[in-house]
């Protein structure tokens, strides 16, 4: 220790100071401020690149993620439509099929009506022609018969007998 | 692929080549006349490297004792500014005369004395002799300038190179890295995501200031400046202030009035935690000088094995051990370079987070 503080220089110490500070304000000055400057300049360049980079590599997976949504929900649209043209199809067949069935019903019901109406009137008909017949050949029959008041006489007993007066 | 490539060259670059030199160098003796062939004149030459030095020598001839390497400017405080040559200490061997007074060199320390150069010296060998405040520019104080600017020219190319685009080229590519390490790993971590760029100039600098003296160290050049203890005493007070005048409202409340136990014990603990504010930065500054003095001493004490044991093995098998021995623990050398300065940025920048943490878990 003795030892030490003998070999230590005050001058020395004096010179180690005044170099020191020198270096150390040259060096801060010309050296450090520009070195440490430019190094976070460049490194925040990097950093910066390296963010955009990740960021475009994320916006890249959200647009495939986009895309695949798109796609997915573009073919379940497909779907949707193709389910429900089939559908509408489906339910035109049966519509169309009800209503011709309908209609072929309601022309039988017609048909059958009409055909009844004829029918009815035909009988009328007949039966107006058969009693018109009737008649005529009643009175022809009867003008043949009565034409003698015997003959007369005679039918007019022929009711009066079966009258029975009672 | 590019980055890693050229941080390999140039760490097995260094990897190859310090250690050669170191030997071709340190291992040269220096000395009055006669080469250093005793234990106890390596230990002294080991001892003498460690220390500060008022002269730049790179090679000493232990024949003729001429030194070669340059001389470095005294600069001294007594009764006013003495600036004068290291040349006329003649490395120790002469008495310094300016303006009437005397110095002279002793333990690589300047001291004032008569024209003899007359030294009181006590039984531990160290002298009573006045010390004059001596701001030469050392051995140390030009390895802190020269790291100085190889760190402002480093970085500062660096800083300049995104200008031309967003990716650093050339060197920028070693460097950068290691400042985004200091940041994501040192500062972050223990300061916090919002707090930690102020104190990223002070850790930054700390971090490659050491680390660049450091790994001089690891150079034949010798500097030996984060064995200095007033450079370690230096940059632990650096992180001492940082420490005290960034410490919040719940940092203070910790020290003087702790939280949650009762009262005695609060009291008991306040000495104990005013302590702890003293002792972390005094562990710091213990730790990166004994690790850096620890690390010249055991490599220049193993390339020293080849004069040592020269006698028994012969020249060939005593440097080949010394070579193979020094080689690996300048490796492991290398390697406490950094670690030394990442712990001590580590823990500059623990305490820091200490001082500022909002302590909302209590």
């Amino acid at each position: 220790m003795e030892q030490l503080i003998n070999d230590f220089s005050p001058g020395l110490f004096f010179m180690q100071i005044l170099i020191f500070v020198l270096i150390l304000f040259l060096l801060i000055k010309f050296a450090w401020r520009p070195i440490l400057e430019s190094l976070k300049i460049r490194e925040e360049s990097i950093q910066d690149a390296l963010n955009s980079a990740e960021k475009a590599k994320e916006e890249m997976a959200t647009l495939q993620a986009d895309n695949k949504k798109l796609l997915d929900e573009a073919r379940k649209e497909r779907d949707q439509i193709l389910n429900d043209a089939r559908g509408i199809a489906n339910s035109i067949k049966e519509e169309a099929k009800e209503d011709a069935t309908k209609q072929a019903e309601k022309m039988i019901e017609d048909a059958k009506k009409a055909i009844n109406t004829e029918k009815q009137a035909a009988l009328t008909e007949v039966k107006t022609k058969v009693a018109e017949l009737s008649l005529q050949i009643t009175e022809k029959v009867l003008r043949k018969e009565l034409k003698d008041s015997k003959a007369q006489k005679a039918l007019i007993e022929d009711f009066i007998k079966d009258v029975n007066l009672s | 692929m590019n980055r890693t490539a050229i941080s390999g060259i140039l760490l097995s670059f260094l990897l190859v080549l310090a250690p050669l030199i170191l030997l071709a160098s340190d291992s040269q003796p220096s000395g009055e006349g006669n080469l250093i062939d005793t234990p106890e004149e390596i230990n002294d030459y080991i001892v003498h490297h460690l220390q500060d030095s008022h002269d730049f020598t790179l090679y000493t001839d232990g024949e003729t004792g001429h030194h070669i390497g340059f001389p470095l400017p005294v600069i001294l405080w007594d009764d006013g500014l003495k600036v004068f040559s290291s040349s006329r200490f003649h490395h120790g061997e002469t008495v310094a005369e300016v303006d009437g007074n005397y110095y002279s060199l002793y333990h690589s320390k300047i001291y004032k004395t008569n024209a003899n150069g007359d030294l009181d010296l006590d039984e531990a060998g160290h002298s009573h002799n006045a010390r004059p405040l001596d701001f030469s520019i050392t051995k140390s104080v030009l390895g802190m300038l020269i790291a100085g600017i190889l760190l402002v020219w480093g970085f500062g190319s660096l800083a300049k190179s995104y200008k031309k685009g967003p990716l650093p080229t050339g060197l920028g590519r070693v460097l950068e890295p290691l400042v985004i390490y200091v940041r994501d790993d040192i500062a972050k971590p223990n300061i916090g995501e919002k707090k930690h760029r102020k104190f990223m100039g002070f850790l930054l600098t700390a971090f490659f200031y050491i680390w660049v003296l450091n790994l001089m160290g690891m150079t034949p050049l010798g500097f030996n400046v984060t064995g200095q203890i007033a450079v370690t005493v230096c940059l632990a007070a650096f992180t001492f202030f940082i420490t005290q005048f960034s410490g919040n409202k719940s940092y203070w409340g910790h020290i003087f009035w702790m939280p949650g136990i009762p009262i005695p014990m609060k009291i008991l603990l306040i000495p104990v935690e005013i302590l702890g504010m003293f002792t972390k930065p005094f562990a710091l500054l213990i730790r990166l000088f004994a690790n850096m003095t620890a690390g010249h001493f055991v490599v220049m004490s193993l390339i020293a094995l080849m004069i040592t044991m020269k006698a028994q093995f012969g020249v060939v098998a005593s440097t080949g051990i010394a070579f193979f021995l020094a080689f690996f623990i300048s490796l492991i050398e290398l390697l406490v370079a950094f670690l030394q300065a990442y712990i001590f940025t580590m823990l500059s920048a623990l305490f820091i987070g200490m001082a500022v943490a909002d302590h909302d878990d209590h």
